[in-house]
């Protein structure tokens, strides 16, 4: 993985992202099928994920409006996805922390698409960001960037 | 209806308003989020279903669910504390809030979650702080934690945009 400086975000997962794949819903998941969460593919330390639009996850009655709650979940897996898929030998991460900005509502009935990247791993942390958007990056509904616990297996430890 | 029956009526009131006010967003309602009163602050509760697995070998509660959990307290608390002062204010608005007519919910602006251990497959819950309430802006911030309340599970600071009136 080569390593990336923080604008680099929406132009590499642009150019090396193929958008035509329907994904799998997140079965072995169980929130992720609860949300019919797709992972569409995660590899090289970066993934995509969506979320299709339902009425039981808004969050604002008046207008529609998915609950930010449910771009919160989309973009920790999206970073999670990412981390796991840096190397075959992760176990699994956990979050330490995340931020997340959001720049403007997502739009009622459009399913949420989530982009992240891994752009930094060492032995036991890494540092990962995402972006939510419906159908194009330079319009963002949200930002998120994280740093994750990496468990590996014991036996390929120093 | 003598001034006792009068009291104990706008009391059942406002546990009516706060239930109402919680099961208005469908969100709410899909991750199980309930919320009891002491005074003006709540705390939240989040019973614990399979469905709100993330990692179903250790098992742990989804760290995405625990975020929004701790997001939908601090957006309810500042909702709370929006319709707690309509409601002592009395008149149109009270009248209108009792009705179940709500104002706007505020927008999350920003929000940075800390995570200290993980969400284990049982009740969760949660209280927010508000350290500056400002005219457009308000700074909140909300624990979670299970067993213990000295033992945070997960910390949020965040800033909401407050509807205009």
């Amino acid at each position: 993985m080569t390593e990336r400086t923080p604008g680099d975000l929406v132009q590499i997962n642009v150019r090396e992202a193929p958008d035509d794949d329907e994904g799998i819903i997140m079965s072995a998941m169980p929130h992720g099928e609860a949300l019919s969460m797709r992972l569409h593919w995660s590899r090289d330390g970066t993934s995509q994920l969506s979320v299709p639009y339902d009425e039981k996850l808004v969050g604002d009655p008046d207008t529609g409006v998915l609950h930010g709650g449910v771009v919160t979940v989309l973009l920790d897996t999206a970073c999670g996805s990412a981390v796991m898929s840096v190397r075959e030998k992760i176990r699994s991460t956990a979050t330490l922390d995340l931020r997340i900005d959001y720049m403007r509502p997502a739009t009622p009935g459009k399913t949420v698409v989530a982009r992240a990247e891994c752009y930094r791993m060492t032995r036991t942390v890494a540092f990962a960001r995402a972006l939510a958007y419906h159908d194009d990056p330079d319009q963002p509904i949200a930002s998120a960037t994280g740093t994750f616990v990496v468990e590996r297996p014991k036996e390929i430890e120093p | 209806m003598t001034p006792v029956d009068r009291h104990i009526r706008r009391e059942q009131e406002r546990e009516a308003v706060l239930g109402a006010l919680a099961s208005s967003v469908p969100y709410n309602q899909f991750i199980g989020v309930q919320f009891d009163r002491l005074g003006d602050e709540l705390t939240g509760r989040l019973p614990f279903q399979k469905s709100l697995i993330g990692n179903p070998f250790l098992p742990a509660i989804h760290g995405g669910v625990t975020g929004a959990f701790l997001e939908i307290t601090a957006i309810m608390q500042l909702a709370w504390d929006r319709a707690w002062t309509i409601m002592e204010d009395g008149g149109d608005a009270a009248e209108a809030l009792s009705n179940g007519t709500f104002p706007p919910v505020p927008k999350t602006i920003d929000i940075t979650i800390d995570y200290m251990r993980p969400g284990r497959p049982r009740e969760t819950y949660s209280r927010a702080s508000v350290q500056k309430a400002g005219r457009r802006v308000t700074n909140v911030h909300v624990e979670a934690w299970q067993d213990a309340r000295s033992k945070p599970i997960a910390m949020l600071r965040g800033n909401f945009l407050m509807p205009e009136d």
